[in-house]
């Protein structure tokens, strides 16, 4: 800086920047409650077109056609895949965000290594070499998980032989490779082969992980997609990729975090664990002797009808069955009864972080009415009525009352402490852990087989002609 | 880059880190999915890099295909923008979308 009157169109660029991390960082601040969060995302997005703007005025860029072409191309690719995905489809839409993001940074290391290529600077060849390895494991990655998501691979865990012994080689080889690329020679082959080797390893690290943990692993590829920024911040010498990469990989590692918490598992487990990749004939306590009470939908309206405090207690197989707007329209008319109505969400209820919270804010359900696990754990015990719609393994007591059980220890909704429960599901057939569910053969629980749709539909008939 | 430049920039990544973790610990439960697109859209900052790579001209690497001289940064970076954009445009168009759907009680 020569002096402070002399300013050059870089300073102010970098004012803008300075100007659009602090929208990034007022836009997370407002997420913090749903009546600022719209404004808060929309501070984000102003602050992303300010640093666009500024950037277009940056000294190297010489040619806006391919900008242009760059632009148009991905805004509506962007603006047809956000406008048409369906709210049960979010986690894998987020998914392959998250590898766009990732290989977007990897790509403009690729394009520094190209036009580096001659340095005889160590560090941003070891910049490089970090961006494209976390850009395109999130890359790769996250089309695996976009695919198991979406059900056009499996969803189980897929385990082949000598499967963490090929993932560590693989690994090796690229810090090997990477390693002679910064200390000795920058061979454009040798950076091909790493290309390729990241790819493969992100490909080798999320196929043998089961859908059910598919919240933790987008959860994790979305702290990599912006660790892959900050690092090209670093390479770049950008401020502002350090610091909103920063952001973002604080955000994916917290809900990581949650995630792990919520399952009871570690982040080591769920990676390398193999989870869900054979049905368990283990299923714990013999319940082969005990009496499962089967009731009908007259019953269940009619308890219903005359409850005083009802929680609903939805899970993925709700999701499943889409029956948002049923549960919205038997709660409706519980309501204007004058049925006290609220809503127990288990942080993994659905496929990714709050995807539950957006499936019933989808079908009108306020807001106010969905309870955390601990905000609303105490409320069972005073609660007439909990009705369980496609959840399992978060509400088998046997994870809080049995040490033997393999889900000891996970948090749970007590459900089992209300005076009755009522439990919509197809069959008697386990949940993702394999593991026989202790509640289905309590004294205070009834099971209405049905799927959760139909079953729902027949209540609100019930309620509706018989009832109101 | 000079080591006084690299320990800033050290320094501004771990403080904005620690921002990071207070800012996102205080989002609710309930907005964990909007937020998580947010965060990705915002990661999506990689544009700018993106917007740099594809607008310099560098004769340096080119690769002749068909004919037509292609400058290999050029191609990387053009589809860096590509992906980047669609990442920012289609991660806070979901997100509004998302974030509208979040309706208050009234309470009857």
């Amino acid at each position: 800086m020569n002096s402070l009157m002399d300013i050059t169109m870089n300073d102010i660029i970098q004012l803008v920047y300075l100007i659009a991390a602090i929208a990034f960082m007022l836009g997370i601040k407002y997420l913090s409650s749903p009546s600022t969060a719209r404004k808060g995302n929309l501070f984000a997005s102003v602050g992303m077109l300010l640093a666009i703007v500024a950037t277009l005025f940056n000294e190297n860029i010489i040619s806006y056609e391919l900008i242009v072409v760059g632009l148009i191309t991905g805004s509506l690719i962007g603006v047809v895949l956000a406008k048409k995905v369906q709210m049960t489809a979010m986690p894998q839409m987020v998914a392959i965000f998250n590898g766009f993001g990732g290989s977007a940074s990897a790509l403009i290391a690729s394009a520094e290594f190209v036009n580096l290529s001659n340095t005889p600077d160590k560090f941003p060849i070891l910049m490089i070499s970090l961006s494209v390895l976390i850009g395109f494991v999130t890359f790769s990655g996250s089309i695996i998980a976009f695919l198991k998501l979406q059900e056009l691979i499996s969803g189980r865990a897929i385990i082949y032989p000598f499967q963490k012994t090929i993932t560590a080689i693989c690994f090796i080889s690229i810090i090997a490779l990477s390693s002679y690329l910064i200390f000795s020679t920058t061979s454009t082959i040798a950076f091909i082969i790493v290309i390729s080797l990241c790819l493969l390893l992100g490909i080798l690290l999320v196929v043998p992980i089961g859908g059910a943990d598919m919240p933790v692993v987008v959860s994790l590829l979305n702290s990599y997609s912006g660790l892959a920024a900050a690092v090209t911040g670093f390479l770049l010498n950008n401020l502002l990729l350090v610091i909103s990469g920063s952001l973002v990989g604080a955000a994916g590692l917290i809900l990581t975090t949650i995630m792990t918490k919520a399952m009871n598992r570690s982040l080591v487990n769920v990676i390398f664990g193999n989870f869900g990749a054979t049905d368990s004939s283990d299923s714990g306590p013999d319940n082969t002797d005990k009496i499962v009470r089967s009731t009908s939908f007259e019953e269940v309206a009619i308890l219903l009808a005359y409850a005083d405090r009802v929680i609903f207690v939805p899970g993925y197989g709700l999701a499943v069955a889409q029956a948002q707007h049923q549960v919205r329209e038997l709660a409706d008319l519980l309501e204007s009864k004058g049925v006290d109505i609220r809503y127990a969400i288990h942080p993994v209820a659905g496929r990714m972080p709050g995807h539950m919270n957006v499936l019933l804010a989808e079908a009108n359900i306020p807001y106010d009415k969905l309870y955390d696990l601990d905000d609303i754990n105490d409320s069972f015990d005073n609660t007439d009525v909990s009705v369980v719609i496609g959840a399992n393994d978060v509400i088998n007591p046997a994870a809080r009352d049995t040490p033997s059980s393999p889900l000891y220890g996970m948090p749970i909704l007590n459900v089992d402490k209300s005076r009755s429960v009522v439990v919509l599901k197809r069959s008697m057939s386990p949940g993702f852990a394999g593991v026989d569910n202790d509640l289905f053969y309590m004294d205070n629980t009834m099971m209405f087989f049905r799927d959760a749709k139909d079953g729902l539909n027949e209540i609100i008939s019930e309620v509706k002609d018989n009832l109101l | 880059m000079n080591e006084i430049e690299l320990i800033f920039i050290l320094y501004v990544f771990v403080l904005a880190i620690f921002v990071g973790f207070e800012l996102i610990t205080k989002v609710p439960p309930t907005l964990h999915t909007p937020l998580m697109s947010g965060a990705n859209a915002i990661s999506g900052i990689t544009i700018i890099g993106a917007l740099i790579v594809s607008g310099q001209t560098n004769n340096d690497a080119t690769l002749s295909l068909f004919g037509i001289t292609i400058n290999i940064a050029t191609i990387l970076g053009l589809f860096a923008l590509i992906f980047a954009t669609i990442n920012v445009v289609g991660g806070f168009t979901v997100t509004d979308r998302m974030l509208q759907m979040f309706k208050k009680g009234n309470n009857r």
